[in-house]
């Protein structure tokens, strides 16, 4: 089933940050460039996979937990109208108001009609992947609504003008002295003898932060899940800026995707094991919050809940495609990956890096317009096997790979050269002839057991990236003949 | 067309009509074997573990023992002033001369310098308190603003894992589930203690 003949729309351009401004082979061999980054994520990355290692190994049962957490999130999808109507019923019994946004444009100005109403021109803000996707801070900007992001890697890269590079850790491809740098030039009342100690660094984020929390009128957030049944919404993280945002402001509009639910409050026994050992490697995280609409006298007195699609509804539509759609963003596959690990999250173009979002961010917004994503992998499998709710990412890799071959008009010198191997490959005369004939490759190899890098044109193209090896002297089939020869 | 019906119209063209929803197999561990002291053993391994701070005591020495973790947590000559407590928490808990929380703005809260509460499940293999907005656990504010918190859990209130949590909580309450003092992991991956929330953490755990 295709995304096109369905007429589904995938997310509008022009709003948001799904699309890169270039190919992934061109951003990354720049990124590659970058000593310092690859030794940043180097660092960062073979931390988290050992803490996570460990954590995982610990549970007797995790194979288990991981084939619900599939089993759980594939049966949401297959009735997922059904438990956003519940959701939708649950959360306005308990004093919310559900809106529904089509897109990232629409979202955007729900958001900001909903902050200007409340007459506040700042909002404090929790780390959420919903609102970097549809670019919410540059819009509320625009309607003078300054956001203040709490979460303390968020805070670095927006301090830093920077973008974020990591589902997790927006921030892992700077190191401690990079942060105090940053810190230091662009916090108004910083120690200037601020070392790069990270308990340093998290104290004066801390002190940076602590008056907005307590002034603040409307927070904004994501959410990890919502409950259909109960109508309950969870946040999960560590530093407490979530829970000072969800906690203190009179107003808290949450913007979730529409697949971050579970059908029932049980559900959540199985995720709340999976995503803090897949995400920081830690039993649990040290704070998640969960609350049901308001709560008179405990917390916000006015609760607005924003139901986004902007591409995840096409993305449904593809058999294959949609288990993309079961991501708790844990990160676990980025953290694992060769490719990610080398190069970083900006290469990718998107938000949501890394494996992940090599097979996510093309679906959202049509394979078309990230093209390159897709082949962003060595197919080796890794993101797989770390999978909390074992998506199969190579598969898709593989299947979204053939909607965008299958998508070309023109032909490419690689598809011409695959047809003609798809001729040979049908006949058997055909093809013992062309084994002969690759033979003559022997000739360029003088000896070595791979060929030389510096083919002419177009064959380069294939041997720029890859090792082409030498062709044998005698092919499997001829080998068998002979020493089977009655 | 209203967005709410156009998005609901477009997961019906994606579904199609026949989608059964799979199974779900439900056979990872949701009880435990374990004895009562083993999970409080387990406990406080993983609350140390966050570096959290741990004092078992009976259930007649519950006063003296929270006093000793104030001691701890703010230094000794404490002025009880300077605590506040949940408004349900037991009187024979309390520091003498300690505020309760009597419902005054939350940003008010954030003038004391420690919180002490209860809490309304403890998970051991996690080392997690739950607390449930109760009269024992306290509004969320309270256990947030103030930068040193005291968590007094009794032995029946620990179960060994998250399901079993689950069972014993009330969804449309507001809850928090606290692991360890307020940690960040997002300079270069590494843990840190203290950010946001209380930056210590003490339990008084009664057996």
């Amino acid at each position: 089933m295709s995304h096109v003949f369905l007429g589904i729309p995938t997310a509008p351009r022009g709003v948001g940050h799904l699309r890169g401004d270039r190919p992934f082979p061109e951003a990354a061999r720049e990124a590659l460039r970058d000593g310092q980054l690859r030794a940043n994520l180097g660092h960062a990355t073979s931390t988290i996979r050992a803490k996570r290692a460990a954590v995982v190994g610990e549970l007797p049962d995790w194979e288990q937990l991981r084939a619900a957490g599939r089993a759980i999130k594939a049966a949401t999808m297959a009735r997922l109208d059904e438990h956003l109507l519940e959701l939708e019923a649950r959360v306005t019994e308990r004093g919310g108001t559900v809106h529904w946004a089509r897109d990232a444009a629409e979202a955007n100005a729900i958001v900001t009609r909903l902050v200007r109403d409340t007459g506040a021109d700042e909002v404090v803000k929790v780390k959420s992947m919903a609102t970097q996707e549809i670019g919410l801070n540059e819009a509320l900007e625009a309607a003078g609504i300054h956001a203040w992001e709490t979460d303390l890697a968020e805070l670095i890269v927006q301090l830093g003008e920077d973008r974020p590079s990591h589902i997790l850790v927006p921030a892992i491809h700077k190191n401690r002295a990079e942060i105090r740098e940053i810190f230091l030039r662009t916090m108004p009342d910083v120690d200037p003898h601020l070392t790069d100690e990270p308990r340093q660094l998290a104290m004066a984020a801390r002190a940076h932060l602590r008056e907005r929390f307590l002034r603040a009128k409307v927070a904004i957030s994501g959410a990890n899940f919502a409950v259909a049944e109960t109508g309950t919404l969870a946040v999960v993280e560590s530093e407490g800026n979530g829970r000072m945002c969800l906690t203190l402001p009179q107003t808290l509009i949450t913007v979730m995707g529409i697949e971050k639910l579970v059908p029932t409050w049980r559900d959540l026994e199985v995720f709340l094991q999976l995503l803090p050992r897949s995400s920081t490697g830690e039993r649990m995280n040290p704070y998640t919050s969960l609350w049901t609409g308001v709560t008179d006298g405990d917390g916000p007195s006015e609760f607005h809940l924003v139901l986004l699609d902007n591409g995840r509804t096409a993305t449904l539509a593809d058999e294959v495609g949609r288990e993309v759609l079961h991501c708790i963003r844990c990160s676990a596959c980025l953290n694992v990956c060769p490719v990610y690990e080398r190069t970083g999250g900006h290469a990718y173009g998107s938000v949501y890096p890394g494996p992940i979002g090599a097979v996510l961010s093309p679906q959202l917004t049509g394979v078309e317009d990230n093209a390159s994503l897709p082949y962003a992998s060595s197919l080796c499998g890794a993101c797989y096997d770390v999978c909390p709710v074992a998506i199969d990412i190579p598969s898709i890799l593989v299947h979204l790979r053939a909607e965008h071959v299958e998508a070309q008009t023109r032909l490419t010198p690689e598809a011409v050269a695959f047809k003609a191997l798809a001729k040979a490959m049908s006949n058997s005369r055909l093809w013992r002839t062309a084994q002969k004939a690759t033979r003559l490759g022997r000739l360029l190899a003088r000896g070595r057991p791979i060929l030389p890098a510096t083919l002419p044109p177009p064959a380069s193209q294939w041997t720029f990236s890859r090792d082409l090896p030498t062709p044998p002297k005698e092919t499997f089939s001829e080998a068998w003949a002979r020493e089977h020869r009655r | 067309m209203t967005a709410r019906d156009e998005v609901l119209a477009r997961i019906r063209t994606a579904l199609g009509p026949d989608r059964p929803p799979p199974e779900i197999a439900r056979d990872y561990r949701t009880t435990d074997e374990r004895t009562v002291a083993e999970l409080l053993a387990v406990l406080t391994d993983r609350l140390e573990d966050y570096r959290a701070t741990v004092l078992r005591c009976a259930p007649d020495a519950v006063a003296a023992t929270v006093a000793a973790a104030l001691d701890a947590g703010l230094g000794a000559g404490w002025d009880p002033a300077s605590v506040v407590t949940a408004p349900g928490l037991p009187g024979p808990w309390r520091p003498g001369g300690a505020a309760e929380d009597d419902g005054r703005p939350a940003a008010e809260l954030a003038a004391f310098a420690a919180t002490l509460t209860g809490v309304a499940v403890a998970i051991a293999e996690t080392g997690t308190l739950v607390l449930d907005g109760s009269p024992l656990s306290g509004r969320r504010a309270l256990s947030l603003l103030p930068d040193c918190l005291v968590c007094v859990v009794e032995a029946g209130q620990v179960v060994s894992g998250v399901p079993e949590a689950l069972t014993r909580l009330d969804p449309a309450a507001p809850l928090t589930m606290v692991s360890g003092p307020s940690a960040t992991s997002d300079i270069e991956l590494n843990r840190v203690e203290g950010v946001h929330g209380p930056r210590t953490l003490l339990v008084v755990l009664v057996a």
